[in-house]
Order: structure tokens, then C-alpha cells, then sequence
């Protein structure tokens, strides 16, 4: 059976190394993968998304509304944007930083402030951290992905030494300890969340 | 060994598999990464052309030397490419000879949503369409074959969905055949009637004999199905959407899709109960069967509009809805992409709107000069209409001159904009044309191009100068500010819409995101000095917002370009001391 991931966030987020680290894992793991990302226009601060999905033999690239096993959003406003894409029962991991988008900041829309507490009323136990505070104690702000990374680790239930290699493999080698640090941050605060509702393999 | 590999990617690994030794691409998503890849085999040489019709022609002359020769675009690149496109029909290649032609469906980063299929059927080529990565990298080894068996230059369709994802490829060694001799051939080579008349016939006679290969070849299956009450046939993407919607239907799987089988669908209709064609886009493969009397349905269900997927293939054909997904209660403000922070063009844009000028745009980042607040473009068509567009509205509203302006980026202004240049100033036009100079080819992820002084491997190139051109092509009024600069820029844009014939500002700072830009240190408010008059709101930089009554610098966001600070009729915005 085919599991699908979806990672979204903001240009320049480094979703995109996120989905890098997910898929030579998973690979690592013996599994077809397939991971399809978005380029060009669709970049520059605007709404991203990688789909990641993996099993036996996955044919579609791409994951529908509805469809994702896990959504990991390293925004909150792209959590409640792309949360019509999980699962009923899926899992959605998200990032509680917010940042602003170039409506809200021009005061044409604004923010909406109970994005937590919706969440929080739809899904069941969704984990809502700030993945920005442990990754700058990690040493540095980009590590946000990576802490949610960590974070996905205690969900998808792959060899802790797999993930580590997966770091090793895709990181230059000077970021290695420190995006080390990040993942091991990100993992100590999934043990401290409520327990999601475990992923069926 | 089997590696995770980008479509584009392995396209690439293809190239190498398959002894290419020329590439010659222009830059454009989602067609770019090819040739990025590519350049990193020594053994392959690879360069940026200023435009397509320019890297078709070098890739098409290194076949005719002999050598298997490639060139990569986006489906509108083969606008610009088609004229040699449809010619070299008519000529065949000396060495293989493949353009690979990246489609969009859902314009993801483009301006339309043409399908390239109707080019192959147009200028009479096979075209292969490949469906995952490792079809990628199999089709492009055998399209160099197909081309060099069948005499002709040889399309590879790509898609957003197919170039953007990875998937799984095995990979092999680099087998390079010899150079072929070049032998003169005027006969196969000069295209002029007497010759051409006769390739004429030559076309025809390899279209019918790549239609028996269409019947019997490697690049077309049927995947039989245990439930035959619907046979599915399918190309590309769209493909694996089927596959995934409809696990048990027979599929008529398409990998050359010209020319088309017939027998093949005529045999494989007759299988089924009922033929659904799967196609993203126009109704190529659904046209061809009902012109063969084959009755299927397909655009009924699924339009011709943006992309397929699973889901939609699943509930037009079983009738199945969608598992529900959860539903956000509420109204979610979009999040459209911006420039970046620092981004030289911001300046530009604002100093356009401050000045209310009607603004020719063109196709780059600075499109997003159109987006609020900035809202500073009136057109925007393809790749040099900025400075073409511009000079045909002055010649309808005379007037005007002095109110309008064009504005073009450094690598489009090369790709085709100096044309434009040229029929302004020998057609006596009254053009402000602005070149965005910012050092790199930005929206397609920093490609070198002959304004920037380095090569594809960003190696020492000789410079272009913009600057030089326009004076070249007789522009005498050529000036060169800094946008970041807004009232230097603010004076320049004057003096040209003043100046009484053609008259160019380059607006020439490097993009933020460049290695070697300096990111200074974020700027901050002095909040007991802001007034909360906004006025550092309206050059829509992300690192500015408002709240409380005063404004706010995010200092993660911020690169300290200072372009706020003079904003700030209180000065309340503080650059650090960098001495």
C-alpha cells in the first residue's frame, strides 16, 4: 500500500532538502519512492509543497486532496491550507511559526489568530510545536526543517541510524552536527507531545 | 545500481548514456535542470544560447558535423524554436539529433498552456513522451536511435509532473559512437525549392514508415487488465494516474505519440467495452481515434483544462468520490509568490507606480512587480514583448510617449529583446525601454547568460555589454542608475520619458540572492519614532509588516538593503553602523 507525505511550507523554508532527506531514507529502506516538487514561479516566499510517497511500487507522483498519510506544514497557515489533503485519519505535524503573507502585510487580509485552536478541534491530536526556537538553539534558524524532520521520525517509525545516514548523505559535511543537533531537538519534543494516533504499516 | 533521480535528471543521465557530445539550451522551467545536469559530465559539451532558436540551430549544427546533438526549452521556447524546427523535418540530422520540450499543464510557471504535441504533428516528427524517470532516461537513449535510423530530428515531451518528480533509475555506462563523417550534401542540407520539394516527399515517405513502428515498436504497450468494462489509453503523466485509479483496467500505454498507431488501438478497443483516452491538455490522442472510427470519450470527462490526477481519473470512471479530507473552517489569506527580500527589481517597480507610467512587462521575476502593492504592469506576453509591445502602443497613442515605459530583464532582453530595440530605433520610436540588469538569469534559478561574464560552468566568459548594444543599435540616450538608489532611479526614469526619441535606462543591481552580494546587518524601527503612517508598507517587502499601530522589520528576513529607510518621513527606520 502506498503512504504519501506531504511537506508544505514557504519558499525558502528548505522544504525542499526536507523532501531530499525523506526520500534517500526511505530508499535506504527498500522502498520505490517517488517525490515531486515545484520550481519557478511557484517559489519566490510563495506556498510549497513536496509530495513524498513510498511502498511497494507507487505509480502517481502527486497526492491528492484527501490522500496524505502524514502532513508536515513548517508554517501554521499552510497547516490549515493544506489540511484538505490529509487523511481523516492522517496525522498532521505542523510548525507554529507564523509567517506573514504579502496580503496580510499589506493589510488586505490578515492573519487568522485561532489556526491552533481550529486544528486542534478538527484533527485529532495533531502535534503543533515551534520548531523555530529548538532549531535556532540547534544554531541556526534554517534548521526548522530538519527539526520537523525529527519530528516525523517518531511517527514514521524508521531506524533512528537510517535517518542519521540520510543526514550524512544529503548535508554538506560542515552542517552535519548541527542539523544533528536539530533532529535529536526535534525528536525530544515529539516524546514531550501528546501521543498521535500511530501510524499503521 | 538505481538512484533517485529528477525526470530532468535523468534525461540528462540519458544524454550521457547515449554518447551525446553537443547540448545547447536557453534556461526554462521546467525544462532547466536538463541541461544544468547535463553540464556536469565532462565528456558532454553544454553552453546557454541567448534564446531557443539559437540553441536548436547550435545543437542542429553539430549534427550536421556528425556528433549526437541535443537541446532542451519549455513548451514556449518552441515558439521561438519552430522555424528551424519545422525545416529540419525536411533536412534529417547527420548525427542523432533530440529536443527535448517541457509542457506545463496547470502553468505552474508559464503564461500559457500550449500543447506540444500538436508542434510534432504539425512540423511531421516523432515525438516520445516518457512517464517516469527512468522512461526518461530509457527514451532519450532511444530517441538518439530513432533519429539516426529514421533520418530525423526526434521531440521528447516532457511535463511539469514528469521533469519535477523523482523517481527510481537504473543507470548505465556511457556508450559514445564515433563522429559520423560529414559529407557536403546540398541536396539534404540547402533548403532552398528544388531541394526541398524533394525532402518533401522524403518527409512522407518516413512518416509512413515510423507509423509501422508506431504498430510494432518498444515504445507503445498494452497492459492487459482483469476488468475489461473500460480500457484506458494514455500517455506520460497521466499514465500513472490511471494506473493508480484503475489497477485492474487493460491500458493502451503510449510512448511515441507521433505518429499514432492505429491498428494497435483498433485491436486493443476491441478487447474492451468501452475506450476512455487519459490526456492532459488538447485531444490529440481522442481525435486521432475518432478519425479511425474508434468511438472513445475523454475530454467530456475530464476537460481541457490544468492537469489530471488520480482522483479525478478514479471518479470519472467508477464513479467513486474522493475520500473526504478533512475541511479548514474559515478563510485563509493566499499566500502568491513575491520578490525576495533585498530584490533590486522592488526599487524599480516602485519608483514605476510612484510615476503611474503604463507599463510593457516581460517575463522574468519582476512579472511580480505586477502583484500588490507595487501593481506596476499593464502586459505582459512572452520573452522581448516588453520593448516590440511598447513601440507598436507609442505608434497607435503617440501621446503617450513620456507616460509609458518597457521593462525587460538582462537575459530576455538578450533572448529577444534587442530586435525589438531595433525596429523602435530604425522606425523612428519614441520608447523609455528599462533593462533590469541584475547579473544572473533569476526566475529559473541563476543561470549565466552573455551579460554576466562566465560560461555555463561559470568559467571567464567574454561580456557582453548592455549598454554597448543599445548605443550600438543607434539608442543615443542610454542611461544607467541603481534601484536601490530610488531617487537617482526616480531621475533617470524622468530624463528618458523626457528624452524626444528612444531612450534606455539600465537599472543595474546584482539579485539578493547572488554568492558574493553582501547581506548587511536587518534595519529596525525606532518605534517611539513611528508614526504608523505606512509608508514603508508600499514597496511590499516580507520582512515589513504593521501591527499595533507601528511598523515592524523582521530581522530574519531582512538583508539590510535599506530601501525602507528613506521612506520614513520621521526617520524612524535605523540602519546598523557598518563602519
Amino acid at each position: 500500500m502506498t503512504k504519501s507525505i506531504i511537506i508544505a511550507g514557504v519558499g525558502g523554508q528548505g522544504t525542499l532538502l526536507a523532501s531530499k532527506l525523506l526520500g534517500s531514507l526511505l530508499l535506504s529502506q527498500g522502498y520505490d519512492v517517488k517525490v515531486s516538487e515545484v520550481h519557478g514561479m511557484a517559489q519566490r516566499g510563495g506556498s510549497v509543497v513536496t509530495y513524498v510517497r513510498y511502498g511497494e511500487k507507487v505509480a502517481s507522483p502527486i497526492i491528492d486532496r484527501g490522500e496524505a498519510d502524514i502532513l508536515v506544514a513548517f508554517e501554521l497557515l499552510e497547516a490549515a491550507r493544506w489540511l484538505p489533503w490529509l487523511r481523516r485519519d492522517g496525522v498532521l505535524i505542523a510548525n507554529t511559526q507564523e509567517i506573514l503573507p504579502m496580503p496580510v502585510i499589506t493589510g488586505a487580509a490578515s492573519y487568522p489568530e485561532d489556526i491552533p485552536e481550529k486544528l486542534r478541534q478538527i484533527c485529532a491530536g495533531p502535534i503543533l510545536v515551534d520548531a523555530l526556537a529548538p532549531a535556532e538553539a540547534a544554531g541556526s534558524a534554517k534548521a526548522v526543517n530538519v527539526v520537523l524532520m525529527g519530528i516525523l521520525s517518531t511517527v514514521l517509525g524508521m531506524p533512528e541510524e537510517a535517518w542519521l545516514a540520510a543526514l550524512e548523505g544529503q548535508l554538506r559535511p560542515d552542517l552535519v552536527e548541527m542539523n544533528k543537533r536539530a533532529f535529536y531537538a526535534g525528536r525530544h519534543i515529539a516524546g514531550a507531545a501528546p501521543c498521535p494516533p500511530s501510524m499503521e504499516s | 545500481m538505481k538512484e533517485l533521480m529528477l525526470g530532468n535528471q535523468a534525461v540528462a543521465q540519458g544524454l550521457y548514456q547515449a554518447g551525446c557530445r553537443v547540448v545547447s539550451s536557453y534556461p526554462g522551467t521546467p525544462s532547466t535542470e536538463i541541461t544544468e545536469f547535463a553540464s556536469t559530465y565532462p565528456e558532454i559539451y553544454t553552453e546557454w544560447a541567448p534564446n531557443e532558436k539559437v540553441a536548436y540551430e547550435a545543437a542542429m549544427g553539430a549534427s550536421i558535423a556528425g556528433a549526437r546533438a541535443f537541446c532542451a526549452m519549455k513548451h514556449v521556447g518552441l515558439n521561438v524554436a519552430a522555424d528551424p524546427l519545422f525545416t529540419t523535418a525536411y533536412t534529417g540530422v547527420g548525427g542523432g539529433m533530440v529536443a527535448a520540450v517541457a509542457d506545463d499543464p496547470g502553468m505552474h510557471s508559464s503564461q500559457n498552456e500550449q500543447d506540444s504535441r500538436r508542434y510534432a504533428v504539425a512540423a511531421k516528427l516523432p515525438m516520445l513522451e516518457p512517464a517516469d524517470s527512468q522512461e526518461c532516461a530509457d527514451f532519450t537513449e532511444a530517441a538518439f536511435r530513432l533519429s539516426e535510423e529514421y533520418d530525423t530530428p526526434v521531440l521528447l515531451r516532457l511535463s511539469t509532473r514528469v521533469s519535477h518528480s523523482q523517481s527510481l533509475v537504473e543507470t548505465k555506462e556511457r556508450r559514445e559512437p564515433p563522429l559520423k563523417p560529414y559529407q557536403k550534401d546540398p541536396g539534404k542540407y540547402v533548403m532552398m525549392p528544388a531541394n526541398a520539394k524533394k525532402r518533401r516527399v522524403v518527409v512522407e515517405g518516413r512518416m509512413a514508415a515510423l507509423e509501422k513502428l508506431a504498430e510494432t515498436g518498444p515504445f507503445n504497450r498494452v497492459e492487459p487488465g482483469s476488468d475489461r468494462s473500460i480500457g484506458v489509453i494514455t500517455a506520460g503523466i497521466c499514465y500513472q494516474y490511471v494506473r493508480e485509479a484503475m489497477p485492474d483496467a487493460p491500458i493502451l500505454k503510449l510512448g511515441l505519440l507521433n505518429p499514432l498507431p492505429v491498428k494497435m488501438i483498433l485491436d486493443f478497443a476491441e478487447t474492451v467495452d468501452e475506450v476512455i483516452v487519459a490526456e492532459e491538455l488538447d485531444p490529440v490522442i481522442e481525435s486521432h481515434c475518432a478519425a479511425i472510427g474508434v468511438p472513445v470519450r475523454g475530454k467530456e470527462l475530464f476537460g481541457a483544462i490544468g492537469e489530471l490526477s488520480q482522483n479525478l481519473v478514479r471518479r470519472e470512471l467508477t464513479g467513486r468520490e474522493p475520500e473526504e479530507g478533512f475541511r479548514y473552517p474559515g478563510e485563509l489569506p493566499a499566500r502568491p509568490p513575491i520578490l525576495c527580500p533585498g530584490c533590486p527589481h522592488r526599487g524599480l517597480f516602485y519608483t514605476l507606480h510612484r510615476l503611474g507610467v503604463t507599463v510593457f512587462g516581460d517575463i522574468g521575476c519582476y512579472t511580480l512587480g505586477s502583484l500588490p502593492p507595487l501593481s506596476a504592469m499593464d502586459v505582459t506576453l512572452c520573452m522581448g514583448a516588453s520593448v516590440s509591445g511598447l513601440h507598436g502602443y507609442l505608434k497607435a497613442r503617440p501621446k503617450e510617449a513620456g507616460k509609458a515605459v518597457g521593462v525587460i530583464g538582462d537575459s530576455t532582453f538578450v533572448h529577444s529583446g534587442i530586435t525589438g530595440l531595433i525596429d523602435t530605433v530604425y522606425n523612428k520610436g519614441l520608447s523609455t525601454v528599462i533593462i533590469l540588469d541584475n547579473s544572473i538569469t533569476g526566475m529559473t534559478g541563476h543561470q549565466e547568460n552573455p551579460t554576466t561574464g562566465r560560461d555555463i560552468h561559470r568559467r571567464p566568459a567574454p561580456q557582453l555589454s548592455i549598454e554597448g548594444v543599445c548605443r550600438a543599435v543607434g539608442v543615443e540616450k542610454v542611461l544607467i542608475a541603481d534601484p536601490g538608489d530610488l531617487s537617482a532611479m526616480e531621475a533617470a526614469v524622468r530624463e528618458a520619458l523626457a528624452w524626444e526619441g528612444p531612450a534606455v535606462v539600465i537599472a543595474r543591481r546584482p539579485c539578493a540572492l547572488l554568492k558574493g552580494v553582501k547581506r548587511l546587518p536587518p534595519v529596525r524601527v525606532e518605534e517611539s519614532a513611528c508614526i504608523g503612517c505606512r509608508a514603508c508598507m508600499r514597496i511590499g517587502c516580507p520582512a515589513v509588516s504593521f501591527g499595533g499601530g507601528k511598523a515592524h522589520i523582521d530581522e530574519t528576513l531582512c538583508v539590510g538593503c535599506g530601501l525602507c529607510v528613506g521612506l520614513c518621513p520621521k526617520n524612524a527606520i535605523e540602519e546598523e553602523d557598518t563602519k
